[in-house]
């Protein structure tokens, strides 16, 4: 009798990429829920536009490209590009804006890179630091929590906003937004407030900005869910928040009046999101386990920089960035020693 | 109990695999039955071929070496039952790229002769360590783990290498494979009498049966085998069922803590490992004095009806083992030899057991579906927490790849195993061993380039050496003939001889500096014409050869 021949190993593990970016996208759903719940309607439009447009704009490179087409866009990334960008842009932006963000991140921070695997750095931060140095203005429009200001806009009004930009009657568009606690804290402190003078004001809940700190909770379950499903390693995201409480913890012993307390770091912001779905993106982040803990804790490091004494009031994207071009170099350095080799 | 209290160590990496293996266990062991036509490969172990003893229409008994090993890492193949040998030839063997090699076609006649008598022994403590080593190596044991090394050459680790540790392997790691399991269970008295035998060949004392804690049966078996033997200073040690922790590195690392250099052998750190199947054979060689002419194997998986373990003839075919399994299912549709992880794929069943052959699995393509289409690596580093060497399976990948093949070896690519465990979990289904195996043989390949030209650079540069000299020598020996003549005119005294001795000398040098060598042999002494015949002959010889000249 004859068989089918194939080289070893011949059986596999039931995991595939498809499978692990689907799991991401589960696991950002309870913070977007919560995101969506506090800053309304906004988000799920910003989700829907960069998250179709991503698609959108892979498709058309692959086959610019002559990849095909079909089987790559199932792999999820591009999908999941689009979503992580969405959940990092206020939600009352125009609708060009996360067009602009998703395209830049697709068409130029990956498939010019190669696609998936190949690029160096990761595409939802690109895109998100583009829009951000070129439209700053959009980009602070956070609308007032709905915990503070009973029912936002609704779906319609909403989407009238961002897709016409009508806004609603007898609004204007400052009556809608408000600047982030993050924000707040810094022009109150360029004002010569002191912390406590500044938190007391109604952006502020228990521990950091009204509705972030839940946020923050919400998408730090969902990063323990993905460690506990083995998508992702502790390294990463432990190092960033350690190393972020850390310097946080350092300057706020020094001074409280003026820094910031290391749990308002750890839950404002895009802290959570960006420790456990954006600086774990495996493709642009350090591979080798020191290297993973050197990587994440430099995220926190340059986090805290930025925050502090940044331009920026958030410093997540930046940080990324800014590890993304140092990991192939941690990564040379930081190889395990191979069994049976001495320790050099 | 086994010995809970002796500190077990961790290996990096490795996997949980599904073992599959209870489908296999449910029989006891059968056979072996003679088939009526066996195939010999003359190699089933690595090392040299062993040479052919035997001709075509010669009979011969069982047991009756038909070969002979050729050199000291060798190793014999004997006649399973006695029979004809009816060819040989180039058959097809079982072997990763499909190839034939040179075998010994024997047809049976059933009757199941014996060569010589029984002259085994019990008291083998009576024989020195070499006697010993050479009937095992008689017997042509080889490790029936898998790689079929030859057994007497691990038996003999050199002199000013103590080997202070022996360890016996019955983990079988791999998913399916449950031969040694059975053997343990079956015939523990066997493998601890073949413990002694090796361990009085090695003279070491301390010893470590290593099995799997999920094998029950074989623990108390393997207990009760050491309890009756009275045996002192052998543990046995329930190790977690983890691949690839049966790879010998990987068990010493486990059971003691220490690795083995990556260039050398377990004998530099004191340690030596034998599978349970080999020491059994071994027993069998010394006690029963049988040579290696039948092994247990593993015919299992969803391909066959009944899956179960088999005494086989080594040559038996894998076709009529199966049939003695009851058959195929319907969806069988692949074959593999060892294990799922690293055994290979055989194109039929016409070919027959080898030594090395510890199993058979005919899998339904459910059971190991075709591969899946490959996607670009998400560098996600599972493939680098599952290795067992501690590599970086996607630095190789990545640099395999683009042929960057000294790159790849900076990333330490001839420690990969192949055990396959990075292939196993890469989400992106990359069949990275491929891509080792592939970065490996290139760089084989241009090992053996870069060895043909440095000899050809040595060889040429000895020639130019050569030359020199002879160039040297040459003007030495004039030199000589100079001063010898200066010698003879002084002698003389006579103004005029001496002006006509110096002309000539000067004519001379003139020659020699411009490459063309004195012809004057008017008045030479027998010495001086010896000198230039030979410097004649090596001249002619020069221009006769001209393939050296041409370098």
């Amino acid at each position: 009798m004859e068989f089918r021949s194939n080289t070893s190993p011949h059986i596999t593990g039931t995991g595939s990429v498809p499978a692990v970016m689907r799991e991401v996208l589960y696991a950002l759903i309870p913070g977007a829920a919560v995101f969506c719940w506090f800053f309304g309607w906004g988000v799920l439009v910003n989700l829907a536009l960069a998250a179709g447009t991503s698609v959108a704009a892979e498709a058309a490179m692959l086959r610019l490209r002559g990849r095909p087409v079909a089987t790559t866009l199932r792999d999820n990334s591009a999908l999941l590009t689009g979503v992580l960008l969405a959940l990092c842009l206020p939600p009352l932006v125009p609708w060009w804006i996360p067009v602009i963000g998703a395209l830049f991140a697709i068409v130029v921070a990956k498939q010019f890179y190669g696609g998936l695997g190949y690029n160096p750095f990761n595409p939802a931060m690109v895109g998100y630091v583009v829009l951000l140095i070129s439209f700053p203005f959009e980009l602070t429009l956070w609308p007032v929590p709905n915990a503070m200001a009973g029912n936002g806009p609704g779906l319609l009004d909403t989407l009238r906003m961002n897709l016409a930009g009508i806004l609603p009657d007898g609004t204007a568009i400052d009556a809608l937004t408000m600047a982030t606690p993050m924000d707040t804290i810094k022009t109150g402190l360029g004002l010569n407030q002191t912390l406590s003078e500044i938190m007391s004001g109604p952006a502020f809940g228990a521990y950091s900005g009204t509705g972030w700190e839940w946020i923050n909770l919400l998408f730090l379950l969902g990063g323990l869910w993905l460690m506990w499903r083995n998508i992702i390693q502790w390294q990463i995201p432990a190092a960033m928040l350690v190393s972020l409480f850390v310097f946080a913890l350092l300057f706020y012993l020094s001074n409280p009046d003026v820094y910031s307390s290391p749990v308002f770091h750890l839950l404002s912001g895009a802290t959570m999101l960006g420790a456990f779905f954006i600086a774990t993106d495996p493709v642009s982040a350090c591979t080798t386990t020191r290297g993973r803990l050197l990587y994440g804790a430099g995220i926190g490091f340059f986090v805290y920089i930025i925050r502090t004494w940044g331009g920026y009031p958030d410093g997540v994207a930046f940080a990324v960035l800014l590890m993304n071009m140092a990991a192939p170099t941690i990564d040379y350095y930081t190889q395990p020693r191979v069994f049976g080799h001495r320790r050099d | 109990m086994p010995d809970q209290k002796a500190h077990l160590h961790t290996c990096p990496g490795g996997l949980v695999l599904p073992g599959n293996k209870s489908v296999s266990t449910a029989l006891p062991i059968v056979g072996p039955v003679i088939p009526a036509r066996l195939t010999l490969p003359l190699q089933q172990h690595i090392g040299g071929p062993s040479n052919l003893l035997v001709s075509p229409g010669e009979s011969v008994k069982k047991g009756q070496p038909l070969s002979i090993a050729s050199e000291y890492i060798s190793a014999p193949v004997h006649a399973p039952t006695s029979g004809t040998v009816v060819d040989i030839g180039n058959y097809p063997v079982p072997h990763p790229s499909g190839m034939q090699a040179q075998c010994v076609i024997l047809e049976t006649d059933g009757r199941d002769e014996r060569f010589q008598p029984h002259h085994g022994t019990e008291h083998y403590s009576q024989l020195e360590p070499y006697n010993l080593r050479g009937r095992i190596r008689e017997a042509g044991i080889v490790g029936l783990g898998g790689a079929g090394f030859p057994t007497p050459v691990k038996l003999n680790p050199g002199p000013g290498r103590e080997i202070d540790l022996l360890i016996i392997n019955g983990i079988e790691c791999e998913p399916y494979i449950t031969c040694d399991d059975m053997l343990m269970r079956e015939a523990a008295d066997e493998i601890i009498g073949g413990l002694q035998i090796i361990r009085h060949a090695l003279q070491v004392r301390e010893c470590i049966i290593a099995l799997e804690d999920n094998k029950p049966e074989a623990i108390t078996a393997i207990e009760n085998a050491i309890e009756t033997s009275d045996n002192q200073h052998i543990r046995v040690s329930a190790i977690p069922a983890v691949y690839p922790s049966g790879g010998e590195r990987q068990l010493i690392r486990i059971l003691t803590g220490l690795e083995v250099p990556t260039q050398g052998l377990p004998s530099d750190i004191g340690i030596i490992c034998h599978n349970v199947a080999t020491i059994a054979a071994v027993y069998r060689a010394i006690v029963e004095h049988e040579p290696l002419i039948s092994r247990i194997v593993t015919i299992t998986g969803a391909g066959v009806v009944q899956p179960r373990n088999i005494r086989a003839l080594i040559g038996t075919p894998i076709s009529e083992l199966v049939e003695q399994c009851d058959g195929y299912t319907e969806g069988v549709e692949r074959l593999i030899m060892g294990g799922p992880m690293m055994g290979f794929a055989l194109p039929s069943d016409h070919l027959p057991v080898i030594k090395t052959t510890n199993c058979l699995i005919a899998a339904t393509r459910d059971e190991m579906p075709p591969p899946r289409p490959a996607i670009a690596c998400i560098r996600c580093g599972e493939c680098a927490r599952a290795c067992p060497a501690s590599l970086l399976p996607q630095q190789l990948y990545w640099h395999a790849k683009n042929s960057d093949f000294d790159k790849a070896q900076d990333y330490k690519l001839f420690d990969c195993i192949e055990c396959g465990c990075c292939a196993y979990v890469c989400p992106s289904h990359i069949p990275l061993v491929q891509y080792y195996r592939y970065a490996k043989t290139e760089i084989w390949a241009l090992e053996q380039e870069r060895e043909k030209s440095e000899r050809a650079r040595r060889r040429h540069d000895f020639r130019l050496k050569r030359l020199e000299q002879i160039k040297q020598e040459r003007a030495q020996r004039l030199q000589h003939k100079k001063d010898a003549l200066k010698k003879t005119v002084r002698k003389d005294e006579d103004p005029r001889k001496a002006a006509i001795q110096a002309a000539l000398e000067r004519v001379h040098a003139k020659k020699i500096s411009s490459g063309d060598v004195a012809k004057n042999v008017d008045n030479l002494t027998n010495e001086q014409s010896k000198m230039i015949d030979e410097v004649d002959r090596r001249r002619s010889k020069k221009q006769d050869s001209p393939r050296e000249t041409r370098h």
